[in-house]
């Protein structure tokens, strides 16, 4: 950065940005941040760490509590996208805000204040002028379900472009880029900030950090921890700043007690919908009491590779499971839920989306309870007195606080929803508990709740896989952690002796797809 | 014969037309607004009100006010109606298929309620009511089509209401194709968040598509009443006309200028039992049911070949809230 720079008014300046979810903790606390024009900045941070909420502010999408926003070094108050755009702001979303059976242009002129006849031939050659401007490839009149997602990426890229946006947001841009396409984006990117346009870009990928941007920011928990030059910094301190000092948590952890192999999981692979690999070659062995720790930043693979166990994602490879009575080798893949339980298999899972997969929120607790049981009892009544017993025991034992045990579960609180899921769960008195995210959205008390209820089935001899995003919780709850990066595992580590840093080098760890390719054949 | 056939077809398919191109108006910013029936019922009964009040009270009847009066009325009564429905579905967000069934069920009882109130204002004895006369003004047509032979008889016998049908159904093409505007209520109706971000006002497009899609459906219940059915109103006489437009939408994937010649065959496959010698009840109603038939094969026809252009809105019948998450 030269003088003449840092003597310039910010294009964009933030100041005391803060947002708050109802019943939610605060997804931005106080935040600082500016960028200027001819800049690229990246805004790093953990899943959670509010950039995706401070972004949407800056869009206009959300509202802040509190805060100014200046443009230019003039404050400005933004209650809508609309106005956004009229501040020169565009933001590419990460899930893209495109529609699928318009055309690329169709879809890049959707936001223009224009009235009266769309003339599409000029919008089109608009379009045209632009790509060759940037150096883009892209066809203006295919429609966006033909398209691949990188080419999807580029019309949303052009959209703002084409808005003349100066303020340019990415949200994790590359997720979805193979490398080369990703080395095209960056160029592209250089190109613009030559132009004059001021860049944010969200990623968690520290070497595309160091690669691309001028300056960067660091969110943890909703709070700015730093903001970097980046020719002064390197991986090692970016790492430190993201995952933030170790708290201590003094959660209760025993060592494994006579554990044995009880699920095996070899070379799992599996694609998405639109092919791309999200799991790519996964391999390991969960044992019998013991907490096995799953870590990685959002969409890593996680979801995948617990469906894929479960028996509700198609995956390729191998799911064994070892009976802890007959020791008899049992496979799970290419089985549904409901073979899995035949088989004597008492595999639970606890899933992520509490309230779409796990219960049903108009139902009460004990018809919730009751979902687990539904084909029990004779002829084509229901058997409602063992469930409600559950009911009662769950409430009782978990402290789940509900006005009875008839109130439909969507209207108590986040933790004592995941309170009923896990207690049902754990009823059936698995061999193998699956749980994603159980503590996301509650408060510390229901947190060491489910914490101790975890400890209690890893004594008991069960096989509990605990995925996390919280790196202090995974350290001091589990035994062993697997870290995920881009749907690979990049390491299984000892719980007890790894560190913070180490566990976000692995998470964040950039895996050459060349090298990736020969570790799988080799 | 032929000539005659193809224009009682028409004659029959403009209602439907004025239905299907408000309903796909309406569709097109993701509601999907079931009330269409009764909201047709209610433009119809609109009309009537207006002009048998101003028969009871203009001794001699100016033919523009005439015209006029009954067509204001007709478009107040599917307005107010529309206005209901966004305000439950879009202000509201209720559930879109509830408020539509709902709607169309009050919409037939308000209909019947003032068909039987006026007719006993009039002294009648069967609940239907009589307007010839405003009837005869509606119908008036260009006094050289008979000369004109067959071509006369299908296409230039027609009253003002046909030709404006088809006219709002092309101008509802060209408004969807060809403009911004329509551009950004396709969006709403695609992907209201997109378009949200895309800075249009989703819940002004939703009003503003619903409340002029239940106008011009409205106009199709009075077209029924005053060229249709000559200016007799009766109770029930509307049938099911409304869900019949409402099949039409999906018939004419979603497009008004589709949607015209799809009116004359819905209209044609409805009346063709009137053409067909020699049968009985039963085997008219069989023939009624053609148009449906007409449009389950299509909608299997459409399924299998998966093509994306020939899907609904995809957040049809959904409500929209910005701050979801």
């Amino acid at each position: 950065m030269t003088k003449a720079q840092q003597g310039k008014v910010p294009a964009l300046r933030l100041e005391g940005i803060t947002k708050e979810f109802v019943g939610k903790v605060k997804a931005n606390d106080n935040i600082n941040l500016s960028v200027d024009h001819g800049q690229i900045l990246s805004v790093l941070g953990e899943n959670g760490s509010g950039k995706t909420t401070l972004m949407n502010i800056i869009a206009g999408i959300y509202f802040p509590d509190h805060g100014h926003i200046y443009i230019d070094g003039e404050e400005v108050v933004m209650r809508s996208p609309k106005d956004a755009l009229r501040h020169n702001i565009g933001m590419i979303h990460q899930h893209f805000k495109l529609i699928d059976i318009f055309s690329a242009t169709e879809n890049i002129v959707l936001g223009l204040d224009e009235k009266g006849r769309l003339d599409m031939k000029q919008c089109v050659n608009r379009v045209k002028e632009i790509a060759t401007q940037y150096g883009f490839e892209i066809d203006p009149e295919k429609k966006i379900y033909e398209m691949s997602v990188s080419e999807k990426q580029t019309v949303e890229i052009i959209k703002v472009l084409y808005r003349g946006a100066d303020i340019l947001i990415l949200d994790e841009p590359t997720a979805v880029l193979t490398p080369q396409e990703t080395e095209k984006l960056f160029n592209i990117l250089r190109k613009m900030r030559d132009d004059g346009k001021a860049i944010i870009i969200i990623t968690h990928k520290l070497h595309e950090v160091l690669s691309l941007s001028d300056r960067v920011t660091v969110l943890c928990k909703g709070r700015n921890v730093g903001t970097v030059t980046t020719a002064e910094t390197n991986e090692t301190e970016l790492t430190e700043f993201m995952v933030g000092k170790k708290v201590m948590l003094n959660i209760n952890r025993t060592m494994p007690r006579d554990p044995k192999p009880r699920l095996l999981v070899k070379n799992l692979s599996c694609k998405d919908v639109e092919g791309l690999e999200v799991l790519k070659d996964i391999s390991f062995t969960v044992n019998s009491g013991e907490i096995f720790g799953i870590a990685g930043v959002a969409g890593s693979g996680q979801r995948e590779l617990l469906e894929g166990i479960a028996g509700l994602q198609k995956c390729e490879g191998e799911v064994v499971y070892l009976d802890p009575k007959t020791g008899e080798a049992k496979d799970l893949q290419k089985k549904t839920p409901l073979q899995i339980q035949e088989l004597g298999v008492r595999l639970s899972f606890v899933p992520e989306d509490r309230l779409g997969m796990g219960l049903v929120g108009n139902m009460s607790i004990v018809d919730n309870v009751m979902l687990r049981s539904y084909n029990k009892g004779k002829g084509i009544f229901l058997h409602r007195s063992a469930p409600t017993e559950l009911a009662d025991k769950i409430i009782k034992e978990l402290e789940v606080v509900t006005p009875g045990k008839s109130t439909p579960v969507r209207r108590l609180s986040g933790g004592n929803v995941q309170k009923v899921l896990v207690g049902r769960e754990i009823a059936a008195s698995p061999t193998v508990l699956m749980t994603a995210y159980p503590v996301r959205g509650l408060d510390i008390n229901a947190s060491y709740t489910i914490y101790n209820l975890l400890n209690k089935q890893k004594e008991g001899g069960t096989a509990v896989v605990f995925v996390g995003e919280d790196l202090d919780v995974l350290l001091e709850l589990c035994d062993r952690i697997l870290v995920l990066c881009s749907g690979k595992v990049t390491g299984i580590v000892d719980a007890r002796t790894t560190t913070k840093a180490e566990l976000g080098r692995l998470m964040t760890q950039n895996t050459n797809d060349k090298d990736g390719a020969s570790d799988g054949q080799g | 014969m032929w000539a005659a056939f193809i224009r009682r077809a028409i004659m029959q398919g403009i209602p439907l037309l004025y239905g299907s191109t408000g309903e796909i108006l309406t569709e097109k910013s993701g509601n999907l607004n079931l009330g269409i029936p009764g909201i047709m019922y209610v433009g119809g009964i609109g009309g009537v009100i207006g002009a048998f009040l101003y028969e009871q009270h203009a001794s001699t009847l100016n033919p523009l006010l005439a015209v006029l009066i009954p067509l204001l009325c007709s478009m107040l009564g599917s307005l107010l109606m529309g206005l209901l429905y966004c305000f439950l579905t879009v202000t509201m967000r209720a559930n879109q298929n509830v408020t539509g069934l709902a709607m169309t069920t009050f919409g037939v009882g308000v209909g019947n309620f003032y068909g039987g109130s006026l007719a006993k204002l009039a002294g009648s004895d069967v609940p239907s009511i009589n307007l010839t006369a405003t009837s005869s003004y509606f119908r008036a047509s260009l006094p050289f089509a008979e000369k004109l032979g067959w071509f006369g008889e299908i296409f230039l016998s027609h009253s003002f209401l046909a030709y404006l049908a088809i006219i709002m159904a092309l101008v509802s093409s060209f408004f969807l194709v060809k403009t911004h505007s329509g551009l950004r209520l396709r969006a709403v109706g695609e992907s209201p968040a997109t378009a949200d971000a895309a800075g249009v006002n989703v819940a002004r497009y939703k009003y503003f598509a619903t409340c002029i899609g239940s106008v011009i459906a409205g106009l199709g219940g009075l077209y029924y009443v005053m060229d249709y059915a000559n200016g007799v109103w009766s109770n029930d006489g509307f049938g099911d006309r409304g869900w019949l437009a409402i099949a039409l939408v999906i018939f004419a994937v979603w497009k008004p200028n589709y949607s015209i010649l799809g009116s004359i065959l819905f209209g044609g496959l409805y009346i063709v039992h009137n053409y067909i010698p020699n049968l009985d009840v039963s085997g008219q109603e069989l023939f009624k049911m053609l148009p449906y038939v007409v449009t389950i094969l299509f909608l299997i026809v459409t399924s299998i070949g998966k093509k994306r252009e020939a899907q609904p809105p995809a957040s049809l019948g959904l409500p929209y809230f910005r701050e979801d998450r």
